[in-house]
């Protein structure tokens, strides 16, 4: 049986591990080790997307649409993608990166609001790019609801519509069902992003392979927000046991991994107490680094930072609260 | 026709939706120097409509037309779409009438009511810019007009009920339009705006973060915060629901630009509950600057000053 189609986002999910501080010749030795192991699509995008560079979310080193011309010019067969965030980033921001080299762009918004994506999938469509669909946090919300949302992207033009597990706080079962939901309801692809911060960032992702996912996501070494995303090589690797047909390298990548990726990695994500914090109360995972600066700054423990996050259902791009829970923590905490 | 008394000016609303309700039922409350005489929808079978006639005041649903019919209404909000208010726009300049404009159309200057509204008075055409905008510019400016602002950044988070169609299909445009308003208006050299819509139920109010960096590490922190809350309670007093939820926070940052002295506050509306639910402060915001403006071109008008 073909394997699905693997988009490796290191140098975008990873990015928030990094603190957006990717250097050029980080994005080069990426790019080139992935593309020669095979890796057919690389995300190459600040963590947050196109125009993510931000007081909210970190200020990018170097500008990102440097790295994706970068990373364009470092590859010889893989395609470059780039994420948005309608809401963060607009059109502009993605006709600027069209014009660096871009030949597929990622479209995301919260599960439930897909319907601001669509003056985006326009102009996507409209420029001739492969378009993808996003529908992050999905689990806040149901099969069936999710598979509503899909159909309004496929309704736009998007050419695949992922499950995004943004919190990784999907369990197997649910991943599975979540994609199967979008296999029956869509004409168009279907993808599975999963993170680790339950432990689950391959199990998930095996599960979503299982239900009928025809792309998926994962990034070297599993850098990136929370306990990091599901592991390429990890997933290159158990997908070829499971005897799927590919063309990647499964050494080449356990060497892009290893040799090109840990020795720049500020940390290895792995689910640690705050991370599985994070699946457990299912925030979003990119909150893990922020909460941890203003527990320290603040005195306040960043699980309950986290949880009470959780409790205010907050959502993807919602960093500005961790401030506010931190504050109203530490209050509490001096009354108390 | 009826007369009107002596000191009030003649308003209308076009629009029958939720802002062009929430806003008729604003300036019955609180009417001030306005008369409202007209609600003017396309739609015969509207709601919006039937409210208004309910509230006996007249409800028509031939649009512009009667309001273009009747020369002693002077001044109109428009709170039906950009597309339509292009058009209302240059027909009511050439009847003569004020025009002060909801929608993201922007075809007169952009106005916030305690920063540059006097600036704009003899305008004939004046746009709300946004709902994000009306509730984050006013505190960039409160900073910009101690100390110089090189970059202003504001968070705008919504509940997904209060964001309609027209924002939902247009979201970029609340991105450039705020962006730019913090520049021009708030006083940065260069803005950026974030808009996220949570969908939690219960809805939760509307939040708006403002992060403001200034050049130096050294800043006269209690000259700043003076400035700002003297700008709060100015809002205050057309937009009851604005509240900082914390004094603002001071901290040193690196940016890539150096090291910079960041100031954030996080804002909170609750909306009036006029007509539209409470969480929906992003819409109470526009409708009460609305009125807010009329108000004061109304008394401008009738010669009761700037």
């Amino acid at each position: 049986m073909k394997a699905p189609r693997l988009t490796d986002t290191t140098l975008r999910d990873g990015s928030h591990a990094m603190k957006h501080q990717f250097t050029r010749e980080q994005v080069r030795n990426v790019a080139q080790a992935l593309d020669k192991a095979g890796v057919p699509v690389l995300e190459v995008t600040h963590g947050d997307g196109l125009a993510g560079s931000s007081i909210q979310y970190g200020f990018s080193r170097t500008n990102e649409l440097d790295l994706i011309e970068e990373a364009r010019n470092a590859v010889t067969k893989a395609k470059i993608a780039a994420l948005l965030l309608p809401g963060i980033g607009t059109r502009k921001e993605l006709k600027d990166a069209i014009g660096r080299g871009i030949q597929v762009v990622r479209i995301a918004t919260q599960c439930t609001e897909a319907d601001i994506s669509q003056q985006h999938f326009g102009m996507a469509k409209e420029m001739g790019l492969e378009a993808v669909g996003f529908l992050m946090m999905s689990h806040m919300r149901p099969p069936e609801f999710l598979a509503a949302q899909a159909l309004l992207m496929e309704s736009y033009g998007a050419d695949c519509v992922y499950v995004v597990d943004s919190a990784g706080a999907l369990l197997p079962d649910g991943a599975a069902a979540r994609v199967r939901s979008l296999k029956e309801a869509l004409k168009i692809q279907v993808g599975f992003h999963g993170h680790n911060n339950l432990g689950l960032g391959v199990g998930n992702t095996l599960a979503a392979v299982k239900a009928g996912a025809d792309q998926v996501d994962g990034t070297l070494r599993g850098l990136g927000a929370g306990a990091g995303n599901t592991a390429t090589e990890l997933l290159a690797a158990t997908l070829d046991r499971l005897g799927f047909e590919h063309d990647w390298d499964v050494f080449g990548l356990l060497d892009a991994a290893e040799f090109v990726v840990a020795p720049f990695m500020p940390f290895q994500p792995i689910p640690d107490r705050d991370s599985i914090a994070i699946g457990y109360a299912g925030v979003y995972s990119t909150f893990l680094l922020h909460a941890k600066r203003l527990g320290q700054q603040y005195n306040v423990d960043p699980l309950d930072i986290l949880v009470e996050l959780g409790r205010r259902k907050t959502v993807a791009g919602q960093e500005d609260w961790i401030l506010d829970v931190t504050l109203e923590l530490a209050k509490r905490k001096d009354k108390g | 026709m009826s007369t009107s008394p002596i000191n009030k000016v003649k308003v209308a609303i076009l629009g029958s939706g939720n802002i062009g309700s929430d806003l008729m039922f604003k300036i019955l409350r609180e009417p001030g120097h306005m008369e409202l005489v007209l609600l003017s929808g396309i739609e015969p079978q509207s709601e919006g409509l039937a409210r208004a006639r309910a509230l006996g005041i007249n409800a028509s649903h031939e649009g512009i037309k009667p309001i273009l019919d009747d020369p002693e209404i002077r001044i109109i909000f428009d709170a039906t779409s950009a597309h339509a208010h292009v058009r209302h726009a240059k027909l009511l300049r050439e009847a003569g009438r004020i025009a002060i404009d909801l929608t993201p159309a922007a075809r007169g200057p952009y106005v916030i009511p305690p920063v540059n509204l006097g600036a704009h008075i003899d305008e004939q055409n004046v746009n709300l810019i946004t709902c994000g905008g009306q509730a984050t510019i006013p505190l960039v400016y409160a900073v910009s007009r101690v100390v110089a602002v090189p970059y202003a950044e504001m968070v705008s988070t919504i509940a997904s009920l209060s964001a309609g169609p027209g924002t939902r299909q247009n979201i970029d445009e609340f991105t450039f339009t705020t962006a730019r308003g913090l520049e021009v208006i708030g006083g940065a050299k260069q803005g950026k705006a974030i808009i996220i819509l949570n969908p939690a139920d219960p809805p939760i109010l509307m939040r708006n973060t403002i992060y403001v960096l200034l050049e130096s590490e050294d800043v006269d922190r209690k000259a700043i915060v003076d400035s700002i809350e003297e700008m709060v309670t100015a809002v205050q007093a057309y937009v009851s629901g604005y509240r900082l939820k914390n004094e603002p926070v001071f901290e040193v940052r690196d940016t890539p630009d150096g090291r910079r002295t960041l100031v954030a506050m996080l804002l909170e509306v609750t909306g009036a509950g006029d007509f539209l639910p409470s969480y929906a402060g992003n819409l109470d915001i526009m409708t009460a600057s609305a009125r807010q403006v009329g108000e004061v071109f109304a008394r401008n008008i009738l010669g009761l000053g700037k």
